[in-house]
């Protein structure tokens, strides 16, 4: 079966004609795009109100201007791709340690956890709904005039509203509980298939040896569950570089305060849509493909191993 | 003494049951929290939004979708039925086409097979906003702003569909069976049609599902290509609302805004929600 499987049909003609569609849809709406925007990253291309700015080629300096700290001394992209990361390490490091121990929950025999489909079902559904309406949603219980604020109001716990959405550290903590909420459902399942996929007499044998659940966990399921972990939280981090919806409705597009929730893909849509800012937008999507660039290498290091049988 | 012990075991697993009962609870309580304040939310007027939170549903829920349905600046019917169209025509494109490239790439041999395959894999992680620039700017060159065309059409390529149906087909597609209805004289086209895309059928079925949802929640590039009111998607909508001054707003009207814009994905979820989570892991890596 294998063999043959190997040996193929040769119809090749028909190959081509079936993988077509994909490569003309991929190349002229992704491919060709991607190398616009490259080429976009060289040029001073802009509208001032009705004015139009070039395009005019100056080479790099769209990346230096990209890399200059501005008036305040804070430079634009190292800014905003730091509070990419933080953002997203506020949501994911609780994310994976919450997903990793309810796998365990859910796998472990000896608990024998019942309803597993409706705690799964219900941890699993904020990955399904749309980010935009869940930010909406946070917005209007946090807001100043907001159920969350007139409870702590009438309850006397304040005598004033807490601006939830003035503070660095409450947009921060928001932005992160959201993506937490929208994504630790989906990892538990993604390691609770990891940790199926082990071998069952590695478990019996270290039980036999009376091992306790925590040896069993750190010596047995930690180190063979390493690669899907990893491999999980590289795609995480990809899918954290691209953190858009969440704090673009929550904060009005504004990353408040004081840009201190504006991410990279915000800081991107922000040249795109105020004053057709390709020059530097392009520029901002070549550091974005350069970081995603050097993490899917490892994906896809992970994915072919995989298929070298 | 071993009796004991038992007893002790025994103890032991119930205590630690409960512990990871209340923590299973408590995350669940996390997540349907704020959707169950939606939906009680949208049952209230605007002065009884005033008074916090409510436990128990009131009876103004027809008001706010009467009012909501009929607002005069977010047209959210209309926005529903675009987004309804551009996510259903989405959902066929990419599971048909990432069908008929998985089948392409694993039933026959040529020369480009093996680099097609790489390529599809190496792009895979990419993510869509770095195109965006180019992307833009070539729909405003073909003229195709406020056009549901770049919106539809791109989702023919889909490698992350792709991957999730070629290996579905490698665990369910006997070449034997291709080989068969070759002998049969049935063409190349047929095969597929007739032949494979029946047998492909679940997993067409969750893929379908997953590509209607990311569609029907997608933000980024409509928000760049659609300005014209009557084009405008959910997503759209919702932001703005944000951006509109909220504190003149009905609130009971605004709590039901949000409650239609993720109305039919969690219909269609509670519903479906054991095959759309096994469909989770049936594309991603095995150890």
């Amino acid at each position: 079966m294998n063999k043959q499987k190997k040996k193929g049909i040769s119809y090749a003609k028909w190959g081509y004609i079936f993988i077509l569609p994909f490569f003309i849809a991929y190349i002229s709406f992704t491919l060709i795009p991607q190398l616009m925007t490259f080429y976009n990253s060289l040029f001073e291309n802009y509208r001032n109100g009705l004015t139009q700015i070039g395009p005019n080629f100056v080479g790099l300096q769209n990346f230096v201007k990209l890399f200059t700290p501005d008036k305040s001394g804070t430079i634009g992209m190292l800014k905003y791709f730091g509070n990419t990361m933080v953002l997203w390490l506020m949501g994911a490091v609780p994310q994976v340690l919450v997903a990793l121990l309810l796998a365990v929950f859910f796998t472990s025999y000896r608990l024998n956890i019942k309803g597993q489909q409706f705690f799964k079902t219900v941890i699993y559904m904020p990955n399904l709904i749309m980010a935009s309406a869940f930010s909406m949603l946070f917005f209007t219980l946090f807001s100043p005039v907001g159920p969350v604020n007139q409870v702590l109001l009438s309850s006397g716990m304040v005598d004033k509203a807490i601006d939830f959405l003035g503070m660095k550290i409450s947009v921060r903590v928001l932005i992160s509980l959201m993506n937490f909420l929208m994504w630790f459902g989906n990892t538990t399942i993604l390691l609770m298939a990891g940790i199926q996929g082990i071998d069952q007499s590695m478990f019996e044998a270290a039980e036999i040896d009376g091992a306790t659940s925590l040896q069993v966990f750190m010596k047995v399921t930690l180190p063979l569950l390493a690669p899907i972990l990893v491999y999980t939280i590289i795609t995480a981090m990809i899918g954290g570089l691209q953190m858009f919806d969440v704090p673009q409705v929550l904060t009005n597009g504004k990353g408040t305060p004081n840009r201190a929730s504006m991410t990279m893909v915000m800081y991107l849509n922000n040249f795109l849509q105020t004053s057709k800012n390709y020059g530097m937008a392009g520029a901002v999507s070549v550091v974005l493909f350069i970081v995603s660039a050097v993490l899917s290498l490892f994906v896809y290091n992970t994915l072919s191993k995989q298929y070298k049988k | 003494m071993n009796n004991s012990e038992n007893v002790k075991g025994r103890v032991h697993m119930i205590v630690a049951r409960t512990v990871v009962y209340i923590i299973l609870i408590f995350l669940a309580i996390l997540c349907l929290f704020s959707f169950y304040m939606l939906i009680i939310n949208s049952t209230r007027s605007n002065a009884q939004l005033q008074g916090g939170f409510a436990i128990l549903p009131r009876e103004h829920f027809l008001d706010n979708l009467k009012n909501a349905w009929n607002d005069a600046s977010i047209n959210i019917p209309r926005g529903m039925l675009n987004s309804f169209f551009i996510a259903a025509c989405s959902a066929i494109l990419t599971t048909y086409f990432s069908a008929l490239t998985a089948y392409g790439i694993h039933v026959y041999n040529f020369k480009l097979k093996k680099p097609a395959f790489l390529f599809i894999m190496a792009v895979m992680m990419i993510p869509p906003q770095v195109s965006a620039v180019g992307f833009i700017q070539l729909m405003y060159k073909l003229k195709l702003t406020n056009n549901y065309i770049p919106l539809i059409l791109p989702s023919i390529a889909a490698p992350v569909v792709f991957f999730y149906m070629k290996q579905y087909l490698e665990s369910v597609l006997p070449l034997e069976m291709v080989e068969a209805a070759r002998i049969d004289g049935s063409g190349e086209f047929r095969i597929f049609n007739q032949i494979v895309l029946p047998i492909m059928k679940p997993a067409i079925a969750v893929q379908m599902i997953f590509s209607f949802v990311s569609s029907w929640n997608n933000y980024f590039i409509p928000a760049l290509l659609l300005d014209k009111a009557e084009m405008k998607t959910v997503p759209i909508m919702i932001a703005q609302l944000r951006s509109a001054d909220y504190s003149k707003f009905d609130m009971g009207k605004v709590y039901m805004f949000i409650l239609l814009a993720i109305l039919p994905v969690l219909i269609v979820y509670i519903f479906l929600s054991k095959s759309i989570i096994k469909g989770v892991t049936a594309g991603s890596v095995k150890g």
